[in-house]
């Protein structure tokens, strides 16, 4: 028996154990922050199933583990072909000789069990290979069988975390535009579904035009644009229930572009009035708003900075469409962009360091990041539309839809990291646009 | 809403055979000619119809890129629409105002909005009762033209005007 395991019991959906202490200082790390990274090659043999009911999701969760660690491009697969060893007792120190042999360098160990309630748990342990040592405590989680893959996330965010010193993402969920049909005749829901794809839910049906779903800090409550009252409006709807409502009764401008503030007490959003528009601040609980600007031109697509004490946003009240901070209470604009072209659907990250917007420049669309004054800005991609990017709860990753041109041009979901690495289409199962990534899941 | 269905479907079959380079920024190209829809069997269109509307006024006007100024071939088609809509002051309109799909969802709603009300500002200092219209954008959500190219993106900068109510619109 290891002495370095602790059995830590959670009482609700999860319980989450052991940080790395500090004689457990891992000797496998990544500096995520720059460079060209080598990714360390890791190894997740299936986990043991310690009761029948387990024997299926055993194997299945290992690879969701796998799967999600690869997905980062920090991280190596080394493919169950390749294994000389297996792991059949939990309990005993791995042999290591197994595994280095085959160039892992960290290694993954789990078990799974079902209890006579039905509750699944996971438990897993990480090991540097080449020193023979454990990375951290054991870890166990407990759950429901559906939320199956949420602990196999949960697992790799603890590994994420322990290697890169950086919180995880994995447990985390995307809403989205799902659309379908011709160009000139799209079809568009709102629609859920895990961060890796997984559980896809539609939350509208495709009756009205509906955009932007953004998530509340709860991760629950969602706001979007409908036109399903006509012209188009601000609806908030609740995941759990699906029941939803107008944030702005007879409202009779039109109204888009809502983003809760990061305490979810408020929201900003943009309302048009003829030629004109504006941004402003609507109070959650009284439902009256705040105008916060007041220029002649088109100003939309605000964000709160973490802190809830910025906004930044798109305007075109220079001429070109700029990207602009003011205070969340309105009032005198700062002009950040600078490097030529026009910006759009600026998104503050949750660090509070980085802008991450789209700008359009000479016929080509890319999403770019740059420091909050504007400063150090760095295109991630080009393409014909790639627009609206969003951040992962870690601030390290951005989604953003990738649409290509023609008549048959439809749009995708894509995810890069911050460095401009590591490219992905996120697979679904129709065409999908405007994603929104949530916060981790508690 | 029967009645602004039929009219967008007019106006589709319009710019299939407005399509073939004419002057793209002028204003007129895909209305108030007599392309594509005069054929309609059975003599001369009523000139109380919706169909007389969209292809003898011309129900639509273009813009440039980034912009929501009328140009004066906008502005004459306008003026034509305002005289019509005073012989018959039993219709209502609503203005859509699009963008192409060269620009941000949300930035291109707002931009519709402001071709809308450039339109429904033109046509109310022409004389139209401000009542008897109102204005919505759509973007870049509802295209024309599929194509990715200027033949196609100067077809979706546009405001249509859609006209409702009376007899006999059909």
């Amino acid at each position: 028996m290891i002495n370095y395991f602790k059995f830590l019991f959670g009482v609700g959906l999860f319980f989450m154990a052991g940080l790395v202490q500090a004689q457990d200082r891992p000797t496998i790390e990544i500096d995520i922050s720059g460079g060209v990274i080598e990714p360390i090659p890791v190894a997740v043999p299936p986990f043991i199933a310690e009761t029948n009911g387990a024997q299926r999701l055993a194997g299945d969760i290992a690879s969701v583990i796998m799967a999600d660690l690869a997905s980062t491009g920090l991280f190596r697969e080394i493919p169950g072909t390749a294994f000389i060893g297996a792991v059949t007792n939990f309990n005993a120190q791995p042999v290591f000789s197994d595994w280095s042999v085959v160039n892992a360098q960290a290694l993954v160990t789990g078990a799974v069990s079902t209890g006579a309630d039905g509750r699944l748990v996971v438990k897993f342990r990480l090991f540097d290979v080449f020193a023979q040592t454990p990375i951290g405590d054991g870890v166990q989680y407990a759950g429901t069988q559906e939320n199956w893959r949420r602990m196999a996330h949960k697992v790799a965010d603890t590994i994420y975390s322990r290697i890169t010193g950086e919180s995880g993402y994995f447990d985390s969920r995307i809403v989205f535009i799902a659309e379908s049909g011709p160009k000139n005749d799209r079809r568009k829901r709102i629609a859920a579904m895990d961060y890796d794809g997984a559980n896809l839910r539609y939350l509208t049906d495709d009756s009205a035009i509906v955009l932007a779903p953004r998530f509340a800090p709860n991760n629950r409550d969602i706001i979007y644009t409908s036109y399903e009252s006509g012209l188009p409006q601000v609806f908030l709807l609740n995941m759990d229930t699906g029941r939803r409502s107008q944030l702005l009764d007879n409202a009779t401008n039109m109204a888009t572009a809502p983003r809760f503030s990061p305490d979810g007490t408020k929201v900003v959003m943009s309302i048009i009035e003829g030629s004109n528009t504006d941004i402003y601040q609507v109070d959650l609980n009284s439902r009256s708003r705040i105008r916060l600007t007041n220029s002649g031109g088109i100003d939309t697509t605000p964000s709160y900075s973490p802190d809830g004490s910025q906004i930044v946003f798109a305007s075109d009240r220079g001429g070109s469409q700029q990207l602009y901070v003011m205070s969340a209470n309105g009032g005198a604009a700062q002009r950040i962009s600078s490097g030529g072209g026009s910006y759009g659907t600026p998104v503050w990250s949750p660090r509070g360091d980085m802008i991450a917007f789209t700008k359009m420049r000479s016929g080509r669309f890319h999403i770019g990041v740059m420091r909050v004054d504007g400063s150090r800005e760095n295109l991630l991609t080009a393409s014909f539309i790639d627009e609206a990017p969003t951040w992962s709860p870690n601030g390290r990753v951005l989604m953003f839809f990738r649409e290509t041109a023609g008549a048959n041009g439809a749009p995708q979901i894509y995810s890069v990291d911050l460095t401009g690495r590591n490219l992905r289409r996120i697979d679904t199962p129709s065409f999908a646009s405007d994603p929104d990534w949530s916060g981790v899941l508690r | 809403m029967k009645l602004v269905k039929t009219g967008l479907m007019l106006t589709a079959l319009l710019a299939l055979g407005a399509c073939e380079g004419r002057d793209i920024f002028g204003g007129g190209a895909g209305a108030g000619n007599n392309n594509g829809v005069a054929q309609t069997p059975g003599g001369p269109i009523a000139e109380n119809s919706l169909e007389y509307f969209a292809t003898e006024i011309g129900d639509r006007v273009l813009f440039l890129v980034n912009e929501a100024t009328l140009g004066a071939e906008a502005k004459r088609i306008l003026d034509a629409q305002v005289t019509w809509l005073n012989r018959y002051p039993d219709r209502t309109v609503v203005v859509e105002g699009h963008a192409d799909e060269q620009g941000t969802r949300e930035y291109n709603l707002a931009l519709g909005a402001r071709r809308a009300a450039a339109v429904r500002n033109y046509m109310v200092s022409a004389g139209l009762l401000e009542t008897r219209l109102s204005i919505i954008s759509y973007g870049k959500e509802r295209p024309l033209e599929v194509c990715s190219n200027e033949a196609c993106w100067s077809q979706n900068r546009r405001a249509v005007t859609v006209v409702a109510g009376g007899l006999g619109s059909v």
